[in-house]
């Protein structure tokens, strides 16, 4: 990995980010965090940048390393990964969840229908984040707004997602139009489709 | 940002020679709170030591009866993992309250013990603060310190320790595994942090180089009778004002033994010993658990726009024990849901 052989003293590295499926070599500025390199670098604008803070969750992408679980993909804060850091993994952004006819991912279909949106910034992280949201779940992960931490199953069945668990596991994303009865509605639908 | 190198040692003794042998160097794990810190201007290593690679990530358990968890485990896999949610449901729900769901996939468990404080001074580099520039002065006492401490503050600090993590950790005794250029040993989680005094800058007993490998907690019958209560402006994503981790073993309508740590308090997550001492064979009531949460807090020093937490720990210690004596033994780990 070309990142493992820089020494103490550059301050830039060679390296592959792969980004919806597809390589790009890279020589980045170790600054240079994974949403600048995704908005700045190759052109995906799709993730937006809000506070740059990890507060926001405009910015959330998907991320797949060698020792991931939930579902393949953890949704993170792109703001706040050095890009370097993701030189292993597998990145998912907006412009990568609809099917490659372009058919749209339930989640995107699903915030169409409801509406679930004003100005549309803080869209694309919602979508990432609820994508990854659903995985949790259906993982079994609890979450602070769970009555239980032991599942009335045995083993880590998946989690009933009511509106309170939704609003929970959502509120790493703000949406400062304050479209949340719509975005509840359109993850609460998708939620009652998971299989 | 000032410009920085970035290594992957192949193994933890590399990475650990790698930030010994040079003043600037940090390492680097989950990175929520250092690249947030070196965004503010607030941390400028020369070096940055990745070290995700390099550190245990799995949780497993100890032939005492209890958990060892690699300092690399995220945070959400820490409170998804069904022996931490059977057997110490404190520490799921300490986990489970704080930050949002994209940073706890991030999160590692040792970074989360070295997070630093989320005071708007030390947050901010234009700002006096002894903690980031020692003798610059705290604004914090005549300033904005409503969610500053009441315990354990000194003139030069009166910062508060964020993690809720670590507040569960304090109540479990937990014992922390360092590696460093000195070899291998064993702190308790009491013994990591260090009170302010003169020196706020100095905020825990590691050295240069030390790098945190594990958390162990030890056995403890009782723990599946615990909670987590966190006191927030917001219903979540929110650092506490005040929380409560507690653990209760209750006999007879007699206290047996218990557990107490507060959050948000203190420049440390603060076992509550006093509280502990106090309540040991009383009985399980309203009355002996304001005894012991007022005993306790006799030792707080407040400022003007905090001395409401004094109050409000009293309040959230007497009702959270109230509620882990009412579930008993079998506790499943409901009290405190949803605070």
């Amino acid at each position: 990995m070309m990142a493992g052989v820089t020494t103490a003293d550059d301050t830039s590295s060679e390296l592959t980010l792969v980004v919806n499926g597809t390589a790009h070599r890279l020589r980045l500025d170790h600054r240079t965090t994974l949403l600048d390199a995704l908005r700045e670098h190759l052109g995906l604008t799709g993730t937006k940048k809000g506070c740059d803070h990890g507060q926001c969750g405009a910015c959330t992408v998907l991320i797949a390393g060698p020792a991931d679980g939930v579902a393949g993909r953890r949704r993170v804060n792109s703001c706040l990964l050095l890009a370097v850091m993701t030189r292993e993994a597998e990145i998912t952004t907006i412009e990568g969840l609809a099917g490659p006819d372009g058919e749209l991912h339930p989640l995107q279909a699903a915030f169409v229908e409801h509406d679930a949106l004003q100005c549309g910034y803080c869209t694309p992280g919602q979508i990432c984040s609820a994508t990854a949201m659903l995985g949790e779940a259906a993982a079994g992960w609890p979450s602070a707004a769970s009555a239980s931490l032991i599942p009335e199953t045995p083993g880590t069945g998946p989690v009933t997602l009511d509106a309170a668990e939704i609003r929970e596991r959502m509120s790493g994303n703000l949406c400062r139009c304050g479209a949340y009865v719509n975005i509840l509605a359109a993850i609460t639908d998708v939620a009652r489709e998971a299989p | 940002m000032r410009p920085f190198g970035y290594l992957t040692p192949p193994d933890p003794a590399a990475a650990i020679a790698a930030v010994t042998g040079r003043p600037g160097a940090a390492f680097l794990a989950g990175g929520t709170n250092l690249v947030d810190l070196m965004k503010l201007g607030v941390a400028a290593p020369d070096l940055l030591v990745d070290v995700t690679g390099l550190l245990p990530d799995q949780i497993e358990p100890t032939a005492a009866g209890g958990l060892l968890i690699g300092a690399g485990v995220r945070n959400s896999d820490l409170a998804a993992d069904p022996r931490v949610r059977a057997g110490y449901p404190v520490l799921a729900r300490a986990v489970l309250a704080g930050a949002s769901g994209q940073l706890r996939n991030m999160a590692t468990v040792g970074g989360n013990l070295l997070q630093r404080t989320r005071c708007l001074y030390f947050q901010d580099a234009t700002k006096p603060c002894n903690k980031r520039v020692p003798g610059s002065g705290c604004p914090a006492r005549a300033g904005d310190h409503r969610n500053l401490a009441i315990l354990g503050g000194s003139p030069h600090c009166v910062a508060t320790h964020p993690s809720d993590m670590a507040v569960a950790l304090a109540a479990l005794d937990a014992v922390v595994h360092v590696e460093g250029p000195g070899g291998p040993r064993l702190i308790p989680l009491g013994g990591l942090y260090r009170l302010p005094g003169d020196e706020p800058d100095r905020e825990t007993t590691l050295e240069r180089g030390d790098l945190i490998t594990a958390v162990e907690i030890p056995p403890l019958p009782y723990a599946g009778n615990s909670a987590y209560r966190k006191v927030r402006d917001r219903a979540s994503f929110a650092f506490a004002v005040v929380s409560v981790a507690a653990a209760l073993d209750v006999t007879g309508g007699r206290v047996r033994h218990a557990r107490l740590a507060i959050g948000a308090v203190a420049p440390v997550p603060w076992r509550a010993r006093t509280a502990e001492r106090v309540l040991a064979g009383r009985p399980a009531t309203a009355e002996w658990f304001g005894r012991a949460a007022d005993t306790e807090l006799a030792a707080a020093a407040p400022l003007p726009d905090n001395a409401f937490k004094v109050t409000l720990a009293r309040n959230v210690i007497v009702r959270m024990l109230g509620e882990l004596a009412a579930t008993g033994p079998a506790g499943t780990g409901r009290a405190g849901a949803g605070s």
